[in-house]
């Protein structure tokens, strides 16, 4: 046998990477073609914890939804909660008041915080640093307590309501929370001299992993990704919702398209939703928490309505169909992940095994969500 | 005499068994500074429940290894994966061997003691080499792979500065280095600046080749956790896994003794003061400690930075300073 | 402006006259759309083509049975990152026949939400790339979320 250069790259082998590894956090299979470390083709295999909510929300009143919307991205579960419910208040016409949103907006921001966190975590294990995993989980810590203390739970929250959420903040929560903002802001140049700073850590997220603003908007991809791709959409800026647009708040943009951009953005997006969280608790009026005569079960009019909100990972939308009855005739979730992930076959083409991985944390994916 | 050479067996087969005992102790106890160690630096506490202060967390770990069966899978080369670990601890023993500890412990001395370690060190490599290849495993083969690009390309320079410090030393015996540094810090070869300007570049080379050579982090690429599962060591189990634990503590321990020798003064005190081993024993935990400090303190490198580091800085440095130290040799 | 920009595109590759009539303005605040179009279904690769050029991005893909009238629909959500406008665009196909061309060349972020309304449907995508299972697993010859699916 001649060993020319056209045998030995026509030797490839399959890499089965996943249902379970390390790096896919959760139950998520790449079937990679491999030439030696490079990557000549990686076929995402998935749906290992396809749990069909959208048939769950045929099946069941819209009230009793109001768990599973939690459960798709567990870990910015409030963000998801929210989708649900301002689409049935769209759809049924209910009108929120006032301090019941700039609540939405509060939790809302702060899950959207330990979402971030968690991502930056779990990201540097990834890469093969462990320490910072626990920092930002001491910090997330804080976060789970203040939520807990209102809402009950620490991670699948289901406490928003149709017209408003279920219970009132107190002035502990807004005293823990203004605490809470000033720590995050005091722990911020930690991380950056630990990790931004990194000469390593730059090494491996700069110039990897690199996505075109093109390629996403043929993926659809949206959240932290498109923005570091340097187009500036942001759902709660373009779209606005809720009581966002009250607030003073910049939606941070990185042209590069790399994992340093995508690690950029979701560092200066923890600090901007802090800003908003300060703005919101300085600004909010009293009053109900829960708008009147909103019936116990819910039959909106004959109609359809598609809502979309800013997750943590981008664009999460519901398009909801009524036929008249007590539970939704269609019930269609648009998860960020999904798209955001199913450009990974055409980026990480030629790329080594370890970028792949690295690009693989960058995306920020949460397998349940791309599974529903 | 007969006597003379009966003795001598009797000395070095005691001087054997205690350092397979150091060995062990060393491999269970810095497994033990692992978890204590970033525990401090993580804000949580590290193992508690077994012993006081989980002083016998590694006595456990050792029975639940033990306890294990020892599973070869199908399509395995079973004769190679056997040896594997076994290939892998006894050559890390074997550098224990040649190492003085104290002006009078040590348990063979011979005069090119420093190109025998580094032999030994070398059958290391092909070690992993083969676990990874005999386990007939996908991320095995991948680590398998990484583990000689790596080693090669860091044997060289450190190869490189340790011919330099010959070049300053004119022996290649261990104990004669270390007793051309008596007399405090200013005469340790990291701060002998009569015979390089670069020496303590020099320590730095080796610091960063000794950490790639036991292939601990950030140049962890055969084991990269997060890429290859447990790299070549993916397949092992119970005290198959459990070797390979111990031959990279061991490592570690050779790697630091080494430092301590050819840089730091061996068991001399910084001060001129009471030498002995336990100065000795203070570096190579110094230094045991500072490996284990990078590890948790650092990412994981890629490994075209890996050997980007190594052809286009270390490789460069290293022959600056050899050829830095070559002039001065000539001239002084 | 943007309205007039895809009027053209529609009539000039969709429909092949004025467009206007088939095109609803609507209000982003009640149904999270500006526009919504009904095209025939014959005709979504040649609407997604328009979308594509006028720098839209597509979202998601939505099925729906619509059993009693005997007819499924899709529902391409597009999104325009740059103005945050969106743009609802149906089709129709026969429960029985339910084929239509693969917008997937296009965009090819549709391939999975392609597969997945064909996993839940049971949509057929002329041209499709891959059409296998994405969600449900690589041997299910159901589709359960049509209407007459009984578990």
């Amino acid at each position: 046998m001649s060993i020319d250069d056209q045998s030995i790259h026509a030797e490839t082998f399959i890499l089965n990477l996943g249902p379970q590894h390390p790096a896919t956090h959760g139950v998520l299979r790449i079937k990679l073609t491999m030439d030696g470390e490079y990557i000549v083709d990686a076929e995402p295999v998935i749906g290992y914890g396809h749990r069909m909510h959208e048939k769950m929300g045929e099946n069941r009143s819209y009230a009793k939804f109001l768990p599973n919307a939690s459960r798709m991205d567990y870990v910015g579960a409030l963000l998801n909660t929210h989708c649900h419910v301002a689409a049935v208040e769209r759809l049924a016409g209910i009108t929120v008041p006032e301090r019941a949103e700039f609540i939405r907006v509060i939790t809302a921001e702060l899950n959207r915080v330990s979402s971030h966190l968690l991502w930056m975590g779990a990201f540097l294990v990834d890469l093969g640093a462990f320490t910072p995993l626990l920092y930002t989980f001491d910090d997330r810590e804080d976060i789970l307590d203040l939520l807990e203390s209102i809402t009950g739970s620490r991670l699948t929250y289901c406490y928003y309501r149709f017209g408003g959420v279920c219970n009132d903040i107190d002035d502990d929560f807004i005293a823990g929370t203004r605490s809470f903002i000033e720590r995050m802001r005091s722990r911020m140049p930690m991380y950056h001299s630990l990790v931004t700073e990194n000469i390593i850590f730059r090494k491996r997220c700069e110039g990897i992993g690199g996505v075109p603003a093109e390629t996403c908007r043929r993926y659809g991809a949206t959240g932290p990704v498109l923005r570091g791709s340097g187009v500036c959409y942001d759902v709660r800026r373009n779209e606005p919702y809720s009581v966002y647009p009250l607030f003073d708040f910049s939606v941070p943009v990185y042209p590069e398209g790399d994992c340093m951009a995508r690690y950029r953005v979701r560092m200066d997006e923890i600090v901007e939703s802090l800003r908003i969280v300060e703005q919101a608790l300085e600004r909010i009026p009293a009053g109900p928490v829960m708008a009147e005569k909103v019936p116990l079960i819910l039959k909106p009019a004959r109609g359809e309505c598609y809502f979309n909100v800013e997750a943590a990972r981008g664009s999460f939308g519901m398009r909801i169909v009524s036929d008249g009855l007590d539970a939704p005739y269609r019930l269609k979730v648009r998860s960020p992940c999904f798209s955001n992930f199913s450009l990974f076959r055409e980026c990480v083409r030629g790329t080594l095994l370890a970028d792949a991985l690295a690009f693989l944390g960058s995306l920020d994916l949460v397998i349940p969500e791309i599974d529903r | 005499m007969p006597h003379d050479w009966l003795w001598e067996t009797v000395r070095l087969l005691l001087y054997l068994v205690g350092l397979i005992g150091f060995a062990a102790f060393n491999a269970a106890y810095l497994s033990l500074l692992e978890r204590k160690e970033p525990a401090w630096f993580q804000l949580r506490r590290g193992p508690t429940e077994a012993g006081p202060l989980g002083l016998l967390q590694p006595v456990a770990d050792g029975i639940k290894l033990l306890g294990k069966q020892l599973l070869v899978q199908g399509g395995a080369d079973v004769l190679l994966f056997k040896i594997a670990p076994v290939a892998v601890v006894i050559p890390s023993i074997m550098c224990l061997v040649l190492i003085p500890f104290s002006e009078t412990m040590g348990a063979r001395d011979i005069s090119l003691g420093l190109l025998a370690v580094y032999s030994f060190a070398a059958i290391n490599v092909l070690a992993t080499m083969l676990g990874g290849w005999a386990s007939h495993n996908k991320y095995s083969s991948i680590a398998a792979a990484r583990v000689v690009a790596q080693n090669i390309a860091y044997e060289i320079p450190l190869l490189l500065v340790i011919i330099a410090l010959v070049m300053v030393t004119h022996t290649f015996d261990l104990r004669e280095i270390v007793a051309q540094q008596a007399g405090g810090f200013w005469n340790w070869n990291v701060l002998r600046f009569g015979a390089s300007p670069l020496m303590p570049l020099a320590f730095l080379i080796y610091f960063i080749c000794m950490l790639a050579e036991a292939n601990r982090a950030p140049f962890d690429m055969v084991e990269a956790e997060s890429e290859l599962i447990a790299g070549a060591f993916t397949e092992y189990s119970g005290m198959g896994f459990g070797l390979f634990f111990i031959a990279e503590y061991v490592n570690v321990v050779v790697g630091s003794s080494i430092g301590a020798v050819l840089f730091l003064g061996g068991w001399h005190c910084p001060f001129g003061l009471l030498p002995g081993l336990h100065w000795f024993l203070i570096k190579l935990y110094l230094l045991c400690f500072a490996v284990i400090w990078v590890r948790w303190t650092f990412p994981r490198t890629q490994i075209y930075g890996l050997l980007n580091l190594s052809w286009k800085v270390l490789i460069p440095l290293a022959l600056a300073h050899l050829i830095v130290t070559a002039v001065t040799v000539k001239l002084v | 402006m943007w309205f007039d920009d895809l009027k053209d595109g529609f009539s000039e590759s969709v429909w092949q006259e004025d467009a206007a009539p088939y095109l609803v303005e609507t209000n982003h605040a009640a149904r999270g759309a500006d526009l919504e179009t009904t095209v025939p279904a014959e005709r979504v690769a040649d609407a997604a083509r328009v979308m594509y050029e006028a720098m839209f991005s597509l979202e998601a893909i939505t099925g729906m049975d619509w059993i009693v009238e005997g007819r499924m629909e899709l529902v391409y959500d597009y999104v325009q990152f740059s103005s945050g406008r969106r743009v609802t665009v149906r089709a129709s196909v026969p429960r029985e026949a339910p084929g239509l061309p693969t917008v997937s060349m296009i965009y090819p972020g549709a391939e999975w939400h392609e597969r997945e309304a064909r996993d839940f449907f049971g949509f057929i995508f002329i041209g499709h790339p891959d059409p296998t299972p994405l969600l449900l697993p690589e041997d299910a010859d159901f589709h359960p979320l049509r209407k007459d699916f009984t578990g």
